[in-house]
């Protein structure tokens, strides 16, 4: 079938996706005016005319396609070097210019915006075949539920951070007092329990869980997907060996999560929402969490095809893409075109160690040249333990974007070698 | 109104409870006091904990999705048996047979989705700081819980033995052969030998650990089935116990001081 044709009840489901999004606009723009904010009830007006717009031409069957000048555009873009790139830079500009954007009205532009694509999107079938697969329904919630609470921790925070710069309490602190578990409590958990069961029972009814052909073990899927909560770690496996992506760095992330607490000598910021007394935590546990993490599974889940090539949003998984590999190893760089020498004769120490040396020095070496440097502060304040502790798991987290860095600027594959100790680094 | 006093007044009822409704002060504390589920909570809390905008409400809805996991669980284990014969087959008749039947589908999207919420959960107590002391003991036992919990959800990955499922679990456990020392295929495993034998090879090391075997197979299956309704279940049951009774000897859900 082809791509352009949609079929009557994608275009009805459509119709009523839109009908939602005009009602939360206008629930949106009821809201501003009745903050007296005409001008954006004004706007949010238009904006849900608009997704009305949009559904009756879904009702009436105009079939309305995403068109292919901009499909192309967007999967020309889209790589997993600017996607990367592009995934640091928004954290970043999300946590620079924070005010701006947890704004109710910026993040509802940027939701309404997201969402309005999403339902052109799925005019695509490439797409939709891989937003609606079951399995991969919970990414999708992943996508909004950590977007969003990212979104109102970092507003409270500002508030917070707000008032405590003019000397007053955050604003947990005003609700200090102490109230009776029942009610105030078991209701809401009643209530709670009986909104997700709802959900669940749903969600139960509309989708059926997946069962693919019985296990055969000579018919090997391509591509052949860990479940989706690691498939972080598979990603990994294109920069590193399995014994890195898939059981030391595991191992760090877990012994750094248990360490945090007694890493953080931070006093400030406990129990309430901040960004300013807690920056540095907060920047670098955003970076590993988000970034490192939810990002690198929703690569995984949408942008990883056959052979585990990247595919963008609209192009077709074709198990025949072929993309050239010419990596070469940090040995190679020094010996054959650093020295013109060649590595038949030499054994595996010598050949690896500038690679052993590099690594070497990264790890025992920064630590102290931190310490006496630009971490002194945090040195003084941490102890010896504390500060190498802290610097060595944030090395180990590092490693994924240098890694990849290298691989994309140079084409590196391993800066150690040592095939015949399964030792690759 | 007659027959509601007759009950209220019976002696069945009152054996049961043990004081009147929870309308007044007095008796809202007791019924937390003497209701054991309800003595998961302490009597009053501080208001900022409990709002909604600043929990999440996740910790809560985790545990949750653990009992709905816990339930529908049991009765998948009335229908599925964990051997090559059995395994797909009880799963198509779970679709095919069973009327209104959504058991596996609650199991299943319900275990997604606690992943997700326990995810979210660590991130709302992080970004409250409530890892700070006296909290860090209890950081921990989330963190182990954590794990735990991924672990579960990997187990029953197998359980269905279709084609997602093994080569899910095929790529997943092919880690473990890649273990320092421990994995056939790790760093310094080759160094493991006594007098030219080698300790570690693709039949002792720790993927043959985790799969009986030196492919995903049927003791794999056994051993997938036997942690995941068994082993992991009872270590995350006990842990949120000990979870729980930590939160409130740590001063009750954080707050600004
Ligand atoms: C099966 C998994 C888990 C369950 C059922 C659970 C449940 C809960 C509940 C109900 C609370 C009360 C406050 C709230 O709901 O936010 C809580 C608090 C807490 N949880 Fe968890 N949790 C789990 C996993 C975790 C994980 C993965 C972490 C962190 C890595 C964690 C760390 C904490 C801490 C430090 C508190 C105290 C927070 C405070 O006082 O504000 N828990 N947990």
């Amino acid at each position: 079938m082809h791509s352009n044709h949609l079929s009557s009840s994608l275009q009805i489901g459509l119709g009523f996706y839109y009908v939602i999004l005009a009602i939360m606009n206008f629930a949106f723009a009821s809201y501003q005016s009745k903050i007296l904010n005409k001008r954006q009830a004004g706007i949010w007006t238009t904006v849900a005319c608009l997704f009305l717009v949009h559904a009756v031409a879904n009702f009436m069957h105009l079939g309305w396609t995403l068109s292919d000048g901009i499909k192309q555009s967007v999967d020309a873009v889209m790589n997993p070097v600017s996607y990367f790139v592009m995934a640091v830079a928004g954290l970043t500009a999300f946590l620079y210019w924070r005010k701006f954007f947890t704004e109710p009205v910026v993040a509802w532009t940027i939701l309404s915006a997201g969402l309005l694509f999403s339902g052109w999107a799925m005019t695509d079938a490439t797409f939709r075949a891989i937003i609606t697969k079951p399995d991969n329904v919970p990414i999708v919630m992943l996508i909004f539920s950590v977007g969003y609470t990212t979104w109102l921790a970092m507003r409270k925070a500002v508030i917070n951070d707000a008032r405590i710069a003019i000397g007053e309490a955050p604003l947990e602190k005003l609700e200090d007092d102490k109230v009776l578990v029942w009610p105030d409590l078991v209701y809401t958990e009643l209530l709670a329990m009986v909104i997700c069961t709802f959900i669940l029972v749903v969600w139960s009814v509309v989708l059926k869980a997946p069962l693919e052909a019985p296990a055969a073990s000579s018919k090997i899927p391509n591509p052949s997907k860990a479940p989706w909560y690691f498939l972080g770690l598979q990603e990994m496996l294109v920069y590193f060996d399995p014994w890195m992506a898939g059981v030391v760095l595991p191992t760090m992330i877990i012994v750094g999560l248990i360490a945090l607490p007694y890493i953080d000598f931070n006093q400030k910021g406990n129990g309430y929402f901040t960004f300013v007394q807690r920056r540095f935590a907060i920047t670098t546990f955003l970076l590993g969490f988000v970034v490192l993490w939810v990002v690198l599974i929703v690569l995984g889940t949408f942008l990883r095809g056959p052979n585990w090539n990247f595919f963008g949003l609209f192009e077709p998984w074709d198990p025949h893409k072929t993309v050239p590999l010419n990596n070469i190893n940090l040995s190679d760089y020094v010996w054959l075109f650093g020295f013109g020498r060649s590595m038949e004769s030499m054994g595996w120490f010598m050949r690896e160690l500038p690679g052993i040396a590099l690594v070497l020095a990264y790890l025992l070496l920064l630590p102290p040249l931190l310490a006496k440097t630009i971490m002194r502060s945090y040195f003084v304040k941490m102890g010896f333990i504390r500060f190498f502790l802290l610097v060595t798991l944030i090395q180990f987290m590092m490693a994924l974007p240098i890694k990849m860095v290298l691989r994309w600027t140079i084409n590196l594959k391993y800066i150690v070698f040592i095939p015949e100790a399964f030792f690759n680094i | 109104m007659a027959i509601g006093d007759f009950i209220r007044n019976s002696q069945v009822w009152k054996s049961i409870f043990r004081h009147p409704a929870p309308r007044d002060r007095r008796n809202r504390v007791v019924v937390m006091l003497t209701n054991v589920f309800l003595h998961l909570h302490p009597v009053s809390v501080r208001k900022s904990g409990i709002a909604l905008s600043y929990t999440w409400c996740m910790g809560g809805i985790t545990f949750f999705l653990f009992l709905v996991e816990t339930v529908t669980g049991v009765l998948l284990m009335f229908y599925y048996r964990p051997t090559l014969e059995h395994a797909y087959n009880d799963i198509l008749s779970l679709r095919d047979v069973l009327t209104l039947g959504i058991l596996r589908e609650m199991h299943r999207w319900g275990a997604h989705a606690m992943v997700i919420t326990i995810w979210l959960h660590m991130y709302r107590v992080f970004l409250t700081g409530s890892y700070k002391p006296p909290r860090e003991f209890n950081w921990g036992v989330g963190v182990i819980l954590l794990v735990l919990t991924l672990l579960l959800s990997f187990t029953g990955y197998l359980l269905p033995w279709d084609q997602l499922a093994i080569w899910a679990i095929t790529v997943g456990s092919n880690m473990a052969r890649a273990t320092p020392l421990l994995g056939y295929e790790g760093p310094g495993a080759k160094f493991l030998q006594i007098g030219g034998v080698e300790l570690i090879h693709s039949g002792s090391d720790a993927r043959f650990l985790l799969l009986g075997g030196r492919f995903v197979g049927e003791t794999a299956l056994l051993r997938f089935y036997v942690l995941h309704c068994v082993a992991i279940p009872l270590a995350v049951a006990l842990l949120i116990a000990v979870h729980f009774w930590r939160v409130r000897k740590d001063g009750g859900i954080s707050g600004a001081l």
